[in-house]
């Protein structure tokens, strides 16, 4: 067992856990925020995906007693249903989900993508290393790869991301 | 996953000392391939040692023009870091090729040079793996092959070394800086870091016990143009089936290192000097003791086409 | 209500409501994070103790020891059951292979023992230190070897073994253009995102289980079966399902294993199948060896065609209907098919997406594109001039509707078909060699039963309950659209109550059954529920107009708020059909258009552009139906490029089991995908006039990306999934 706090959506949790509880686990069967979800627990699909310290992680593959003072956004922490953070209205309306298993994921992973694009961090299929990045369609889907949707609904998404980046997929 | 204690290092000496004194220890940094090994119990670590907190993320200018990226870097960082990308292109391509933008996100330097290998085999603790269990014997041979190793594999392990960055690195002429338990550090040029699996494949660098890696220094920047090409069947995230990492001057000679087809990045610099003769004379030359499977046959001429057309992008 | 004869103008046809796109009702919890999946149920009961399942390490054997004193003194452990210690179980009646291995082992990581502690970390530690001795047995894992020692199955399903018209033989030999070429379609495995999952609860003899299932009444019936306990002791419930495919059509281990837990453990136990656990012990698609046989005139028409398939399965275990397809897609006077089955000791093959046509629909519309190489007719034009509108087997049983030429020629005008050069390997752009495939799309439209009970409340609200599933289909909307045009409501005052087994029984999740029979049973229901407020209110119910919140009759107007009076009123029905679907045979049709670009120098095969034209009935919801088909689309990419359980012959197991070494596509692989619906509405379907989508936008895919790699390479790869290796060394060197 050992000791460990961080924040939650603006929130300081303080534990005692299982040094083997990874931050999946502690956020869902701890605190009960099961917005986070887990498809693989090994690192191979994004459901897990939470956004720690500004950036977007698998939260399957990292262990709570790591995270000690860590600032740590979940889905819960973006929006709610009757205030719902524009990326989760935008896959609401343009239907990027279907069974809605990996959405958390993916919106987290959209919210730290279009950051990461305002940052200037290059991506596999960025042309130019050496000039500014912009959010192209090829950009999008590169980016969100590592949040898989097995229902298919990726045209959906890109063009919901789209729509909050302003501009068509 | 067994239990394990676990302590944050507040100095590399004090992290390798800590490494070398407890029984089974592990060092932990991003996690990212440590962990998903210790669900399934094939790591087993009795006490990890997180290094996080050792001030290892920094990418300095060395004297001689180089750059020394220290051992906790991101994987994201090293390839968005400004001086990368315009000196050492290669090495953020590949390292932008490889996982996830939320495994770059956590995955260090160091951590990716030690990555273990993804043959399934090495996965499924029900099934033989010398490298899992050494002398069980080696499933992958006579299995499911397409993705395995096709040069420097011996009878007890066909395994490749799934990363892309140490490709990169390899074709850069890296050197690798640790401190070992004692507290002396030393340097490693990459190519001495990973072993061909020989009749001990569990064994897979030449790093000893508690040995921590600081750093990742890379020579001052050679020019030319740098490719890293990786082939895969889905677009991304997914290993490479085969990469070439190339970096090709106007005079026509160039650098290049494979990767996916062997147990460590594949570099032979002989082979370099067939460059004039295009990418079957070179490829000749890094397959010269080719061992292919039926799986993985194709392997030896995708590694050849990829390599001609990365020549021909680098306009040679 | 029984639906006889072919629907009539009816309230749905008034489409305020109905056949608008109208976003999911439940997607501001799905996007959230609050729409509550099965393992996560912290609400529903205290004292949640965590179940980890041991799968078995061996493909074919049995047990010879098993010692649980090491895993049984691991910390947290309460308890830890096996065959052993089960008590008697029984089986399902569709389940193949035991959900609980022991002593017999019949198939790779079969569920062996679930260890039961305080915590997740506790149960999984222990688990590692069952120590289980076996003793392998001879199994048979490779179904090319087995193809000679196959039997003549009887499926329960998709029809008999062997159909035959006219005389295949003689046509096939006299035709002047013949093909003859055998296809494979691998082991393809479900991979929805959530894994198998459950929470068990015993109140005395009273099970409860939250689980994640899409036939929540197939799932309580073969729970109790299984336990030997009476089915009314058993409630099941699944409000949110992460994905299914068919893969949570029946009940899994992860439900039996949580109740075995709960009841040793004395206390409620939530168990989720670990995902590398997933492939080998649940159910799969079965790989296929499909050969087809055409023969032709010189001007396209077909005169014989056939096609068989070898497929296997557990003892038990039903072949893979892969001719399916094959008995209605085109016409032909002469015809047969042969379904042949092998017992393999692999896992148990079971129903994914489209079972049957979408394997088939992978040989067969590769085999109509070879035709297209030996006639040198177009391919879209050879699907049209092979056309036909009436069940080639019965030509007195007409399609009910059939739009395959419309979906084929729109499809080809928006696509630009007109552009592709027929002639293979001619197109480049920059580094890739670009090419056009197209194939038809097909499945049937299957009715069954499904009831609901629908309710009035006082405010005017109207709630339906019933144990239909969405298992990410939309099934909360469309069954929402459903009461609302029938109760003349605006959708914000329909609650939709899903996914117990204390609701009347529905058609479930399956088959792409689910969309046209869940809202039909509902139409049915709120049918009765018109009446009883009518009478109520003592108006005509055949005059009774249910429009604006309100119901009108001659010039008296009631709101249906005050109608519900004192309490509310409430009705139960469901849709059962007569011999429509045997009169008419109900289809749905579509066609897929796909470019692709292969890497000149590497062959690797990236999709540049997909489009799908469908016709299938009255589309309740573009929005909700054309997700569905893309879905289907990027699935369907998967299985043709890079989708494959590898089984490992020596070993029997699928040696890829986990979501690196199964690769599905991922954002980077799936472009822009463009869909359309055709006009339609199909009255001999159900009074919804509505047909299901989810499963034809599989069928005929992975062909048209085979097409189109033969049309930008001249490769003709007959062995799914189309990978590079399998191009590379026909690819000329730059």
């Amino acid at each position: 067992m050992a000791k460990v706090s961080f924040d939650v959506n603006g929130e300081t949790h303080q534990f005692e856990l299982d040094t083997r509880t990874t931050l999946l686990d502690a956020l869902r069967e701890h605190l009960h925020l099961t917005g986070t979800k887990k498809g693989c627990d090994h690192g191979q699909c994004g459901a897990c995906t939470v956004i720690v310290d500004g950036r977007r992680i698998n939260s399957c593959l990292t262990l709570a007693v790591m995270h000690q003072g860590d600032e740590i956004t979940t889905i819960e922490g973006l929006g709610t249903p009757d205030a719902l953070h524009p990326l989760q209205a935008a896959f609401v309306e343009h239907d990027g989900y279907q069974c809605g298993y990996c959405t958390p994921g993916q919106i987290c992973s959209a919210v730290a993508v279009l950051a990461e694009v305002k940052a200037g961090i290059p991506s596999h299929v960025t042309t130019d290393l050496n000039a500014p990045v912009r959010l192209t369609n090829a950009e999008l889907r590169e980016r969100m790869s590592g949040n898989i949707c097995r229902c298919g609904a990726y045209s959906n998404i890109a063009e919901a991301i789209s729509a909050v980046a302003g501009r068509s997929a | 996953m067994r239990s394990f204690s676990y302590e944050r290092a507040t100095s590399p000496g004090a992290a390798a000392a800590a490494a070398a004194t407890t029984a089974n220890a592990k060092f932990i940094a991003g996690g990212t391939n440590l962990l998903d090994l210790m669900k399934l119990e094939i790591e087993t670590p009795a006490h990890l040692i997180d290094v996080n907190d050792l001030a290892l993320d920094r990418i300095d200018e060395t004297a001689d023009g180089g750059l020394r990226i220290g051992a906790l870097v991101r994987n994201t960082d090293l390839a968005a870091d400004r001086r990368v990308r315009r000196d050492y292109g290669v090495l953020s391509r590949a390292l932008l090729a490889g996982a996830s933008g939320q495994l770059r996100n956590k995955a260090t330097t160091a951590g990716n040079l030690l990555q273990r290998t993804r043959c399934p085999y090495f996965y499924d603790t029900n099934l033989p793996c010398n490298k899992r269990k050494p002398g069980s014997g080696c499933a992958a041979i006579g299995g499911f092959s397409r993705q395995h190793a096709v040069v420097g594999v011996s009878d007890a392990c066909i395994a490749t070394h799934p990363s892309d960055m140490a490709v990169a690195m390899r074709a850069l002429d890296a050197v690798v800086e640790t401190v070992r338990p004692d507290g002396t550090t030393r340097n490693i040029p990459i190519a001495e870091l990973h072993r061909l699996p020989s009749d001990s494949p569990e064994i897979e660098t030449t790093l000893q016990p508690g040995e921590l890696i600081t750093a990742v220094t890379l020579p001052k920047p050679i020019g030319g143009t740098q490719v890293y090409r990786k082939v895969r069947d889905r677009a991304s995230y997914a290993f490479a089936l085969v990469s070439v990492a190339a970096i090709v001057q106007r005079d026509g000679s160039g650098r290049v290192a494979l990767g996916g087809v062997a147990h460590k990045p594949w570099r032979v610099e002989a082979a370099e000097a067939e460059l004039p003769g295009g990418a079957k004379a070179v490829t000749a030359r890094l397959f010269a003791d080719a061992k292919q499977t039926r799986d993985n046959a194709y392997k030896l001429p995708l590694a050849e086409r990829t390599l001609a057309a990365v020549l021909r992008e680098g306009g040679a | 209500m029984r639906f006889e004869h072919s629907a009539t103008f009816n309230p749905i046809d008034q489409l305020k409501v109905i056949g608008h796109p109208t976003s999911r009702i439940e997607g501001p919890l799905k996007t959230t994070g609050t729409a509550p999946y099965a393992y996560e149920r912290h609400d529903v009961v205290a004292n949640q103790a965590y179940g980890y399942v041991v799968g078995a390490a061996i493909g074919k054997g049995r047990i010879a020891a098993i010692d649980l004193d090491a895993a049984k003194a691991a910390p947290g452990v309460l308890t830890i059951v096996t065959a052993d210690s089960a008590g008697k179980l029984g089986k399902g009646a569709r389940n193949a292979a035991p959900l609980l291995g022991g002593p017999e082992i019949a198939h790779y990581h079969q569920a062996v023992a679930v260890v039961v502690a305080g915590t997740f970390e506790q149960a999984r530690a222990a688990a590692q230190l069952v120590r289980i001795d076996y003793v392998k047995g001879d199994g048979k894992f490779d179904l090319a070897a087995e193809r000679d020692s196959v039997s003549i199955p009887d499926p329960t399903i998709g029809g008999p073994a062997d159909t035959a018209v006219g005389d295949f033989a003689s046509a096939f030999v006299a035709a002047p253009v013949q093909l003859d070429a055998t296809y494979t379609t691998p082991d393809q495995g479900h991979a929805m995102m959530e894994p198998h999952a459950s929470i068990a609860a015993w109140d005395g003899d009273k099970l409860t289980i939250w689980t994640s299932n899409q036939m929540i009444a197939w799932g309580a019936e073969d729970m109790a079966k299984t336990l030997g306990i009476p089915k009314e002791n058993v409630r099941l419930v699944s409000p949110h399902i992460g994905g299914g495919f068919g893969g949570k059509l029946f009940l899994r281990a992860d439900v039996l294993l949580a109740a075995l837990g709960a009841r040793a453990a004395g206390r409620p136990v939530k168990v989720a199948l670990q995902r590398p656990l997933m492939f080998n012990n649940t159910t799969h698609r079965p790989a296929t060896i499909q050969r087809i046989r055409i023969g032709a005139e010189r001007d396209g028409r077909i005169t014989a065609i056939g096609h068989e398939s070898w497929s296997g399965n557990v003892s038990e275990g039903e072949p893979d209907m892969a001719v399916s397809q094959t008995r209605l897609l085109y016409a032909g006077a002469n015809r047969m098919t042969a379904t042949r089955l092998a017992t393999l000791d692999l896992p148990e093959g079971n129903a994914m997406r489209a079972p049957g046509e979408a394997s088939g629909m992978m040989a067969l519309e590769i085999a109509i594109d070879e035709l297209v190489d030996k006639l040198g007719i177009d391919p879209v034009a050879l699907r049209i001039a092979n056309d036909t509108q009436v069940d080639p087997e019965h030509p007195k049983r007409r399609f009910s509707q059939r739009q395959l030429v419309q979906c084929l020629n729109e499809g080809a005008a928006r696509f630009g078909w007109s552009k592709r050069n027929a002639k293979p390997g001619q197109v480049r752009d920059g580094r890739w060699l670009v090419g056009m495939g197209v194939a038809a799309a097909f499945r049937n439209n299957l009715v069954t039963k499904s009831a609901a009970r629908v309710r009035l409340d006082q405010q005017g609200r109207v709630t339906v309950e019933t144990d239909m599933t969405d298992i990410g289909t939309g099934s909360y909307t469309i069954i929402a659209q459903t009461a609302a045009e029938m109760m003349g409501v605006p959708l914000e005052k329909v609650g939709v109550r899903l996914g117990d087994s204390d609701f009347p029984v529905s058609c479930g999740s399956g088959g792409q059954w689910g969309g046209n029979n869940s809202t039909a049973g509902v139409y049915a229901a709120c049918t009765k529920l018109r009446e009883t407020i009518a009478q109520k209110l003592g108006f005509n119910s055949e005059e009774a107009v249910f429009a604006d919140g309100a119901v009108r009759s001659g010039n008296r107007s009631v709101p249906l708020a005050h109608a519900a009076g004192a309490g509310d009123l409430v009705a139960e029905d469901a849709i059962e059909y007569g011999d429509l679907a045997k009169t008419y045979q109900q289809s749905t049709f579509g066609a897929h258009f796909v470019e692709v670009g292969v890497d000149a120098d590497t062959a690797e095969i990236r999709v540049r552009r997909m489009l799908a034209v469908c016709a299938a009935g009255r589309i309740l919801n573009p929005k909700a139906a054309r997700s569905q088909v893309i879905g289907a689309m990027t699935m369907g990419v998967g299985a043709a490029l890079m989708e494959d359980l590898v089984v490992d012959k020596r070993h029997g197991l699928f040696v890829n089991h986990d979501l690196a070494g199964y690769e599905v596509p991922v954002h980077a692989d799936i472009p822009h995908q463009d869909m359309i619906f055709l006009d339609e509405t199909d009255p001999i379907s159900s009074p919804m006039k509505a047909k299901g989508v989810a499963e034809l936008g599989i069928c005929g895919v992975a062909a048209a990306v085979a097409n189109a790699v033969h049309n930008a390479t001249g490769v003709r790869v007959r062995e799914y999934p189309i990978t590079l290796d399998k191009l590379l060394e026909w690819l000329d060197v730059d």
